[in-house]
């Protein structure tokens, strides 16, 4: 059987996995951005504690496999409840224990991503700034971070992508995900290699898509400045 | 007579400042009042930067305290940022806002630290660049201007403070020399004005004609103080001596 005619086959299969596949990787980039940016501002942080917590935390996301880190919260966050609603046809009781993974690990780079794109910025702009008069945190607000945006932005597209192809672990805690759906069509026509082809054409395309999306983003922040 | 009737805007006494193990100021006790243009002069490494980075608090000292305006500045809970709105502050790198216009640069600190209104903000930051002949550059990034036109913008953004006191840290050390005078001009200007400033520089002319007093640091003390006259004319420490004529006469 030649791509095509499975893909017109089950065609179904690979477009209901992926709907999944998005959902989560979708939920999975904005909360771990959202968590990333907390991690690295405690890690920049003159509080002690908090930069201690946030530097070991990063160590132990970045030290260990994201598959062992899935298991681990599935199995340590078990007495939750999640919600029983389905977004986009994915089933958040099975899906949200992946999300919580994924999104923990990918706030250990993006906040490593986002200090590194802070620390970047010439001292100089922070010192300048304070010598107005400013608080730390104005100057961060309005000379920093505008600054830092640009570092930041080309190496957080490079995370976002590795999220949408890591998100195909999740198979293995039964999430109906495009690499799950791919098994199913595997073992339904036993001829693996179309279907591989199939879901990487698939993976690709969602990437295209998403750098696309941020190449816009960075264009227009940087005609912004000129 | 030698003016010490003017009020006091700096009291400096026993000022240390270590980094580490390594001490870069010594012992400084000096004062500094209104109307002052004090030229701090000495060799690279002799403390000169530290020093004048301690006047805002940019450094913490180490040991000594600093009396600004009868406060003391190094005393714990002091309010750092109200400090620096009356000490305007000038780098040797200008250290513009990269990501803001030549407006922005100047009025940003004006409406978020004085909460000046946005016209209100325009209006003195033309008015200042207008006066250093840039205005016709206020819609410019710092990235298409000459190392000239950065340093007098970051001094007009530093004026629009109505600072008590302007430090410049080697205002001119990082320009190209024909853009050198266009600066000093207009620290002059300012100081005719009778502007209270503390320059550290390398320019021996402009510490000769602007200064109202010369402090020479070495190995972080001031080693030798007195007007310009005293200082370029009849230096009496050897180390003053030596400095000077390597300076003066470079060939």
């Amino acid at each position: 059987m030649s791509i095509l005619t499975i893909f017109s086959k089950y065609y179904a299969y690979f477009l209901r996995g992926t709907r999944t596949t998005i959902v989560v990787a979708l939920i999975t980039v904005l909360l771990g951005s959202a968590l990333g940016c907390l991690i690295s501002l405690m890690r920049l942080s003159r509080v002690k504690s908090l930069s201690a917590f946030s530097k070991l935390y990063i160590t132990v996301i970045r030290g260990t496999p994201l598959l062992v880190q899935l298991y681990i919260v599935y199995h340590q966050l078990s007495f939750i409840r999640y919600p029983d609603v389905t977004i986009w046809g994915a089933d958040m009781q099975r899906v949200m224990p992946c999300i919580i993974a994924l999104s923990l690990n990918s706030a250990a780079y993006v906040a490593e991503i986002i200090r590194a794109g802070i620390q970047a910025v010439d001292i100089g702009q922070t010192e300048a700034a304070r010598s107005c008069g400013m608080t730390s945190g104005q100057a961060m607000r309005f000379i920093i971070l505008p600054q830092a945006v640009k570092n930041i932005l080309p190496a957080i597209g490079n995370e976002f992508v590795t999220m949408v192809k890591e998100t195909s672990i999740i198979q293995y805690l039964g999430v109906a995900d495009l690499m799950y759906n791919n098994g199913i069509v595997v073992t339904s026509t036993y001829n693996p290699l179309p279907c591989y082809y199939i879901s990487a054409l698939i993976y690709l395309a969602l990437n295209i898509v998403l750098g696309k999306g941020l190449n816009i983003f960075e264009v227009r922040l940087k005609k912004s400045e000129r | 007579m030698n003016g010490n009737d003017k009020q006091v805007l700096f009291d400096i006494r026993g000022l240390h400042k270590s980094f580490g193990a390594l001490e870069v100021l010594k012992g400084i006790d000096e004062t500094i009042r209104k109307g002052d243009v004090t030229v701090i002069i000495g060799p690279s490494g002799s403390g000169k930067s530290t020093f004048i980075r301690c006047l805002n608090l940019l450094e913490q000292p180490t040991a000594g305290t600093i009396v600004f305006e009868g406060e003391d500045i190094t005393a714990k809970g002091f309010d750092v940022n109200r400090h620096r709105q009356k000490v305007g502050m000038v780098f040797q790198q200008f250290n513009l806002f990269n990501n803001l216009n030549v407006l922005d640069n100047v009025t940003i600190s004006l409406r978020q630290v004085k909460k000046l209104p946005e016209a209100q903000a325009k209006e003195k930051a033309l008015a200042l660049l207008t006066r250093v002949g840039l205005a016709d550059k206020a819609e410019s990034f710092p990235s298409q201007l000459s190392g000239g036109q950065k340093q007098r913008i970051a001094i007009v953004r530093a004026m629009a403070m109505e600072p008590d006191v302007m430090l410049f840290d080697e205002p001119t050390s990082a320009l190209d020399p024909e853009m050198v005078g266009e600066v000093l001009q207009v620290i002059r200007d300012l100081a005719d004005d009778g502007i209270t400033m503390v320059v550290v520089t390398h320019e021996m002319g402009f510490a000769r004609k602007v200064g109202s007093r010369v402090l020479f640091m070495d190995d972080g003390m001031i080693v030798e103080q007195g007007t310009p006259e005293e200082i370029f004319e009849r230096p009496q420490n050897p180390r003053t001596k030596e400095f000077l004529s390597k300076v003066l006469n470079v060939i």
